[in-house]
């Protein structure tokens, strides 16, 4: 038990130290893509490509993504992510020369 | 842009025809069989062709399709043929474009299906031959379609310009152009060359009459706000709309000749905290279970039941996370619920007399569809994120076989061709 809790704790805590590039950009098209498409070109929810979103300061966009927009859809993903990794996500689909 | 809906003369978006060699029910003798050359070898090769027709009339051309099926792989924007009674793959179609969030109709016949892609992409694909018969681009972004009770139409709803577009099932040519000004979801076909849909934006349920010389619209208002997807009952008559914006359900009765909004479940969610919704629930048309309909709760961990007569609720059963579908096996007696990320892992099992979970099992990440062979004695589950489709016995759970498929979703069997609402 406490063999299995300390793998536990080594395997968590690059984690928690540095957001995984891999598994959230993962994230991003599978369950962002959900509402607003695989390519992020909307669905129901809105387009979300670099351009449709350029209005957007990076900390206003990290905070949509934490605490939704009421009255849409949009849901916070604060009970799923930390601070980081929203701010991860922001700064990823901002970046335009993504591809 | 005019909101009145037109047949339309000729074809509006370019329908690009693959060839198609040797097709056989068209004129009867494939071209492949046609010989030339000398008076001497021609006879050898009718001869010869003969045998080889005589071959394929028996052969490959008496493949029957009532047990096959087509699963979406959506991120290579390919499909799978399967054979459901095998438990097997028999081949890949490849070339559809973007298929996250695909869905598919058959023609009448179980040999063609209608594919519709995320990209506005309608798709005709041949499960016998396996290729693409015909494709057109008819929008920029699409969720979902359904194709009439004689065949003749396929309907696409679409988010991108707004509305339903219907076309000619053997030519992919337009022949409707039905413009909504906003986001179409939850299309369904019904009885009478007819098909219902909604307006997520305006809360409106249209019905399209295709029965005529041209499309009569009937549009009830007052649906609700936000309509995200709807079904409709085997029979054609209840049209059940699930609505973001409020906490009850919307039912029509098809079967009246001025359908009235009737809210169903008033309330089911007052009183309580909202949870986050991180996938937004089906409805599909497998939601009778006995006496009631079974469908999957709003920003609540619940399955909702209602009785199919009164439309009252008949009970509540708590789940493991935000149902995304519940679907009735097709006797009735389960229901079978997958749900949200992050809980898309798991299925639970729903008794539908005691409406107590009586099985819980992890068949892997990402379960995002499940299809119930057509008499429901096997389900076959897309497990997107371990690359594999999963075969399970319902009434023992064992897994009996799994498929390679890469990013499985939708799983489609063709004895949905003969059903209503699917």
């Amino acid at each position: 038990m406490n063999k299995a809790a300390l793998i536990l704790a080594l395997v968590a805590a690059p984690a928690l130290a540095e957001p995984d590039a891999h598994a959230l950009e993962r994230l991003v098209k599978q369950d962002c893509g959900s509402c607003h498409g695989l390519t992020l070109k909307g669905g129901l929810g809105p387009d979300i490509r670099a351009q449709a979103l350029a209005h957007y300061e990076a900390a206003a966009l990290q905070a949509v993504i934490l605490d939704g927009v009421p009255g849409t859809p949009m849901p916070p993903w604060r009970p799923l992510l930390t601070d980081e990794e929203a701010a991860w996500i922001a700064e990823y689909l901002l970046d335009g020369d993504r591809e | 842009m005019s909101l009145t809906p037109r047949f339309l003369a000729g074809a509006a978006p370019a329908a690009i025809r693959a060839n198609a060699p040797g097709r056989l029910d068209q004129e009867g003798t494939p071209s492949l069989c046609l010989p030339g050359g000398s008076p001497h070898l021609r006879r050898l090769l009718t001869a010869a062709a003969l045998v080889l027709c005589g071959a394929l009339a028996t052969g490959a051309q008496a493949q029957a399709t009532g047990d096959l099926g087509l699963v979406v792989e959506r991120a290579s924007g390919s499909l799978l043929v399967v054979d459901q009674s095998e438990r097997a793959r028999l081949g890949r179609i490849e070339g559809l474009g973007d298929l996250s969030h695909a869905s598919l109709v058959y023609s009448p016949d179980a040999r063609f299906a209608y594919v519709f892609g995320r990209d506005g992409g309608l798709t005709q694909v041949d499960i016998l031959e396996r290729r693409i018969v015909a494709r057109v681009m008819q929008a920029g972004n699409s969720i979902g379609g359904a194709i009439s009770d004689d065949g003749r139409y396929v309907a696409v709803s679409n988010y991108e310009p707004g509305g339903v577009r219907v076309f000619d099932a053997a030519t992919l040519e337009m022949v409707a152009d039905i413009p909504t000004g906003g986001k179409t979801i939850g299309l369904v076909d019904i009885p009478g060359t007819r098909f219902v849909f909604s307006l997520w934006d305006a809360g409106e349920t249209w019905i399209a009459d295709l029965s005529g010389a041209t499309p009569q619209i009937t549009k009830i208002t007052g649906m609700g706000r936000n309509p995200y997807d709807a079904l409709v009952t085997g029979d054609g008559r209840t049209y059940i709309a699930g609505l973001f914006g409020e906490d009850h359900l919307t039912a029509l009765d098809l079967w009246q000749d001025s359908p009235e909004p009737q809210p169903i479940l008033p309330g089911y969610a007052h009183g309580r905290e909202g949870l986050p919704v991180y996938k937004m629930p089906h409805l599909e048309g497998w939601a009778l279970a006995g006496t009631d309909f079974v469908l999957p709760a709003m920003g609540q961990h619940e399955v909702l039941w209602v009785d199919a007569r009164s439309l009252e609720e008949s009970g509540r059963t708590s789940v493991h996370g935000q149902p995304v579908f519940a679907m009735a096996r097709p006797d009735g007696r389960h229901v079978w619920v997958n749900f949200a990320h992050p809980r898309n892992d798991t299925i639970q099992v729903i008794d539908t007399l005691t409406k107590k979970v009586i099985h819980q099992f992890k068949p892997g990440p990402g379960v995002l569809h499940m299809e119930f062979t057509p008499r429901g004695h096997e389900v076959w589950l897309s497990v997107r994120d371990a690359g594999k489709v999963m075969i399970y016995d319902t009434e023992t759970f064992e897994k009996l076989r799994e498929i390679e498929a890469e990013s499985p979703s939708g799983i489609f069997f063709t004895a949905r061709a003969h059903k209503t609402g699917l």
